[in-house]
């Protein structure tokens, strides 16, 4: 491999690799929305441009061996406060013992289920929409819709 | 008491529409009854707040959600809220607007969209409860999730209307999400740099790290603008909204049109000076404060000229509201503390001018039945009262003093004369031109018909009565809504110096 | 010094007062025109009530609110104003006279939106007249160009609506173009003062180059004083009634122009640093061009009132060139010439509407002898051209003269050679129409529609005129007031 591109990808695409995946996501849904004619079509781009935005999300929140957030003070692994635990934890517990580089950030999972439901309910009343538009013009092709309008309406 | 003030303002509405969908089963008539009564409450209260707010001890309420205290070294764990005065006064003209809105929809909820009343009711306490959230939160995140709320809704509401508002709806949901996903992006790159989602904590520590090179924090506000750009239509990404506002429901558009847009540029006002700060956004490095000011007199002189190409009024209005983003985008960009008051005293007096103009176009469209501009022949014989209002607030459009159009357009210009930025000044003198070619031209058929009228009968004792024709004024709960907002374009208009005094003094703060 | 006094106020609120009161009588025309009179004549007693004191020296002064930060709403009466709003409120008496004869004279319609809209424009008069500041100038400005606008369109037909565009566009848009920005730069170039209490207050404040455009901004802006090349509404405002045009030229419209145009150069810049920054030139000469331009126009108009147009605009640049040369003796010409062009110019207007009432002619080649049928009218139109012209022993005869002073004071022998040919030009376009009235005979009869029916006009049409030319003829031989008015401002 050309060692200007080996080193472009080690440099920039590897340890960032998440961001072009999400980057190539969005980019896809965009293309889909804005180009599809089809009504559904256009939504299916907008499902994936936004789940392209909770993967960035997710992703972000990620560390190198960090676990799940979930504190656990009768298990023993990914929990570095066993020693101080069993003479005060409840103790300890305030203080700021809790290694937080051995968790995965919380906060951006938690925004992101927020974001999934705000996600659902737009999809799910954009495909009740769709569904009008289909009864009322028979059809969800964009260019046959607006040929319908053409005659009798303006603009 | 008071210090719940915030909180109460959402929650009454939030409740109103759980109430009016329970009740709307049962007593369908009842529904507009609750829904003025919840948001009369809301708007109550959120005039309190105004006075609260302003008595000098508190100048700014803040109100932690499930009462998080912040950590000890200062930074914020749960939601808050936060009003200042001009979150007060765009609250107060959101639920005041929504509270005169309801009762213009007495009658047209049930012609307009027969068996959604009760739905009708609840997406817009709603709606208002979306966007009194977006104006008071101080959480980046919070922000988006009402501001997709609000979206939510106003789809819905839209697409209540004919196919065409359906369709335009459609449209509405494409652009939305995009404009939201892209505020959200951005959102993200600034949690990434900073770790904290509270407003005033991202800029303390982009101030406290000295983050304001990074390319990030570059990159997250150009999303974020795009993103509420495209939310507030301004001109590139104004596409959805002359479609969705013109064929909405008559009750849906009066209220979308005069507040969506604004309560998106307050976004952009606070983004700009409380997220980003003063320094960030207008220092030298960055090319695009020229720039944003270029496209923004491309959105005042492309608005006004699509606007005056239109014949159908509702089309026309709509897209004079997209030459006015512009406006208040170019105001709020110019740099200096004129220019930024200018564009938040033009969201209020845009507020009442727009909320004005469109409830006289949806009365007459409703009692002529066409909605091109010779509807307009002979009212002001036929509906002098209605007439009255609606050239108050074309007045107002055109900048006439003592309308508030006049001292929003001298702020804003007194403003592009002190940053210099004379092709700003240029295309809100040629806005207010064209504006008055519009008006006039809907006045001189309002006054005296068609072109080939013969003259009226040469009685000397000219009466009133007007023979031809069976059209008359409008019941009172429509008209009473058009003289409300008639006399806050009054109003706000005879108020803008201490108003503007108000507004001054809090964006002085952000600006040192 | 400045007196507070309330009069300013109630001067302005008479005539506004009366428009309810006008329109709760519009079944009754007599007790609706009786409301006109009485407003009438209690503004003219309460500018009576305060010319004693101006003349002593005093500046009445009074205000309310604060629309903008250090701007109230502000009356300030001072010479100016005064002669001003003497003129215009006297005139308005003969014009209310002189209206309810035309307008009976010939049964038109919507009498009483006229009435209205008249006692509403004639408010703003008097604002404009009072004005104590700048924006609150502009605001009467403005409400007198809308309040105009149902009068200019009063027949509501093609024509009119064609005319009443004209006349809304161009004082509409001249004023939103150039006088709002020019007066956001002035409020903030001179720090929020744009109150003409203290002088002028861009003294010293402006450089030259800015300077020259906020002056060309503010008397081009100010359309109504009918400077080329905004200049076209007059002639189109002419498918107004006559009693409208009689006020659009002689009692408000295009006074308040040349007033705004007077205000602007010695209340903003101040006639003292307008010659530091020597920028009058401009004005000067755009000024010149007009009155020679417009006075070749009108010879070429066949149609009366449309000369009589083209001839007020021409009279209107006197006043605007008097004031650019930025000498006393000019300002006090100008003054004057406001005064004295009013009462000659609505002495041809009554005429002109006389001769319609009474005949239905409109040009200028049908009243050939119409002298012999209408003596009266027509001795009057005479004496208003006299006047119009600058001969003794008429009126006319002193602003021209003080004009020309100013001219020699300001060096400009060109200008004094314009104002020699302009006259001249006035003696070819108007003297004639009276001449071949009274002393050449009809044309052949026989033709269609003889003449030999036609009468004097109606006796409200008569006596208004008369007093208008003898006025001409009293100006002459007592000139006192307007000088004493003038001196206030000059001195």
């Amino acid at each position: 491999m050309d060692p200007i591109i080996a080193n472009f990808i080690e440099e920039n695409i590897v340890p960032k690799f998440n961001y072009w995946i999400y980057v190539i996501l969005m980019m896809i849904g965009l293309y889909a929305m804005i180009t599809k004619n089809n009504l559904i079509k256009k939504l299916i781009g907008m499902a994936i441009f936004q789940t392209a935005i909770i993967l960035f999300y997710v992703s972000i929140g990620v560390k190198e061996d960090g676990g799940i957030p979930i504190i656990s003070h009768h298990g023993p692994d990914h929990h570095q406060e066993t020693e101080a635990h069993s003479e005060a934890g409840s103790e300890n517990l305030k203080h700021n013992i809790i290694d937080k580089d051995k968790y995965a950030n919380p906060l951006p999972h938690v925004l992101m289920l927020t974001a999934i439901v705000v996600g659902v309910s737009t999809l799910g009343l954009a495909l009740a929409i769709s569904q009008r538009i289909h009864k009322s013009f028979g059809t969800l092709e964009e260019d046959e819709i607006l040929n319908k309008l053409r005659p009798g309406g303006h603009d | 008491m008071t210090e719940h003030f915030p909180i109460l303002i959402l929650l009454v509405p939030l409740f109103g529409a759980l109430i009016v969908v329970l009740l709307g089963r049962e007593r369908p008539e009842q529904c507009w009854v609750t829904s003025l009564v919840s948001l009369g409450i809301s708007s109550i209260i959120s005039l309190f707040t105004i006075i609260v707010v302003f008595s000098d001890k508190v100048q700014t309420i803040r109100y932690r959600m499930g009462g998080w205290e912040p950590e000890a070294n200062g930074y914020e764990v749960g939601i808050e809220l936060r009003v200042d005065i001009l979150a007060a006064l765009v609250v107060f003209a959101v639920t005041f607007v929504g509270f005169v809105n309801t009762i213009y929809s007495k009658t047209r909820a049930e012609a307009e969209v027969q068996g959604k009343v009760p739905f009708f009711y609840a997406l817009i306490q709603l709606l208002i409860v979306g966007l009194c959230g977006i104006v008071m939160t101080n959480d980046a995140f919070n922000l988006y999730v009402l501001i997709e709320i609000t979206s939510l809704t106003s789809y819905a509401l839209i697409a209540m209307g004919n196919r065409r508002a359906v369709l335009s709806s459609f449209n509405y949901v494409i652009m939305g999400t995009i404009g939201a996903s892209f505020y959200l992006l951005g959102v993200g790159y600034l949690y990434i740099k900073t770790g904290t989602l509270n407003i005033d904590d991202i800029r303390m520590v982009l101030g406290n790290d000295n983050l304001w090179e990074h390319q990030s924090i570059v990159v997250a506000f150009i999303f974020i603008m795009l993103g509420v750009w495209t939310k507030m239509a301004f001109f590139p990404l104004h596409g959805w909204l002359p479609n969705a506002y013109a064929y909405a429901p008559s009750m849906t558009g009066t209220f979308m049109a005069p507040l969506m847009t604004k309560v998106m540029v307050y976004v952009m006002i606070r983004v700009m000076l409380w997220l980003f700060g003063y320094e960030f956004v207008y220092s030298g490095q960055h090319v695009w404060k020229e720039l944003i000011i270029w496209m923004s007199v491309l959105a005042i002189v492309a608005g006004s000229l699509l606007a005056l190409a239109r014949t159908d009024i509702k089309k026309m209005l709509t897209y004079l509201i997209v030459a006015e983003v512009g406006y208040m985008v170019g105001g709020a960009w110019l740099g200096n503390v004129t220019g930024q008051a200018g564009a938040f005293y033009h969201i209020l007096s845009d507020a009442a001018m727009t909320f004005c103009l469109f409830i006289a176009a949806s009365i007459i469209v409703l009692r002529v039945g066409d909605s091109r501009v010779n509807a307009f022949d002979n009212l002001f014989r036929k509906m002098p009262l209605t007439m009255i209002g609606f050239t108050v607030g074309a007045l107002s459009m055109i900048g006439l003093p003592p309308t508030c159009g006049f001292f929003s357009k001298w702020y804003l210009i007194s403003g592009g004369i002190e940053a210099g930025q004379w092709e700003y000044v240029c295309a809100l003198i040629f806005s207010s031109l064209v504006n008055a070619i519009i008006f006039f031209r809907i006045f001189e058929r309002a006054y005296f018909g068609k072109i080939a009228g013969v003259k009226e009968d040469l009685s000397p004792s000219d009466s009133d009565a007007n023979p031809d024709t069976g059209i008359k004024e409008v019941p009172w709960s429509m008209l009473v809504p058009l003289f409300i907002a008639s006399g806050f374009v009054l109003l706000l208009g005879i108020m803008n110096r201490t108003l503007f005094e108000w507004i001054q003094t809090a964006l002085e703060v952000m600006n040192t | 010094m400045i007196e507070f006094s309330i009069i300013p106020l109630f001067t302005w609120l008479v005539s506004l007062l009366a428009v309810p009161a006008i329109l709760l009588f519009r079944k009754r025309p007599d007790a609706r025109e009786g409301i006109t009179f009485l407003a009438a004549f209690l503004k003219l007693g309460m500018i009576f009530m305060m010319l004693p004191l101006i003349r002593e020296g005093k500046i009445l002064h009074f205000q309310f609110g604060e629309i903008l930060p250090g701007i109230p709403i502000e009356f300030r009466v001072d010479g100016l104003g005064m002669l001003f709003a003497l003129v215009a409120s006297s005139l308005w008496i003969l014009t209310t006279l002189y209206a309810v004869g035309y307008m009976r004279g010939l049964k038109e319609h919507d009498q009483t939106r006229f009435f209205a809209c008249f006692a509403i424009s004639l408010s703003a008069t008097i604002g404009v007249a009072f004005a104590g500041n700048l924006l609150t100038l502009y605001i009467f400005y403005e409400i007198l160009s809308l309040s105009t606008y149902p009068l200019v369109t009063h027949h509501g037909d093609k024509a009119a609506r064609t005319g009443g565009r004209t006349y809304l566009s161009h004082l509409l848009g001249t004023s939103i173009a150039f006088v709002l920005p020019a007066m956001i730069y002035c409020y903030w170039k001179s720090g929020a003062d744009i109150n003409f209490t203290d002088g002028a207050f861009l003294d010293g404040k402006i450089g030259s180059s800015d300077g020259l455009i906020v002056l060309l901004a503010f008397t081009l802006g100010f359309a109504k004083s009918g400077l080329m090349p905004f200049h076209s509404w007059l002639p189109n405002a002419m498918v107004a009634p006559t009693p409208v045009s009689a006020l659009l030229h002689a009692v408000a419209v295009v006074k308040v122009g040349v007033f705004c145009v007077l205000r602007v150069f010695t209340g903003v810049f101040g006639t003292d640093f307008l010659q530091k920054l020597d920028v009058g030139t401009v004005i000067t000469y755009i000024a010149a061009f007009t009155i020679i331009v417009s006075s070749l126009i009108a010879l070429t108009q066949d149609n009366l009132k449309r000369r009589l147009a083209f001839s007020t605009i021409g009279q209107l640049a006197y006043i605007v060139l008097g004031v650019s040369f930025l000498s006393s003796n000019g300002v006090t010409g100008s003054m004057m010439h406001i005064a004295m062009h009013a009462f000659g110019k609505i002495t041809l207007f009554f005429c002109a509407g006389a001769i319609f009432v009474a005949s239905g002619k409109k040009y200028i080649s049908q009243m050939v002898g119409l002298g012999r049928q209408m003596p009266i009218t027509m001795i009057a139109f005479l004496i208003g051209s006299l006047s119009i012209i600058g001969l003794p022993p008429f009126g006319g005869a002193w602003s021209k003269w003080y004009l020309f002073l100013g001219a020699l004071d300001a060096d400009q022998t060109a200008m004094a050679i314009v104002l020699v040919i302009s006259s001249l030009l006035n003696i070819a376009y108007l003297l004639p129409i009276p001449v071949n009235a009274l002393f050449r005979s009809p044309p052949q009869k026989g033709k269609k529609g003889s003449d030999a029916g036609i009468k004097e006009a109606p006796l409200a049409c008569l006596i208004p005129l008369c007093i208008t030319a003898l006025a001409g003829l009293l100006f002459f031989l007592f000139p006192g007031l307007g000088f004493e008015l003038a001196e206030l401002i000059t001195k």
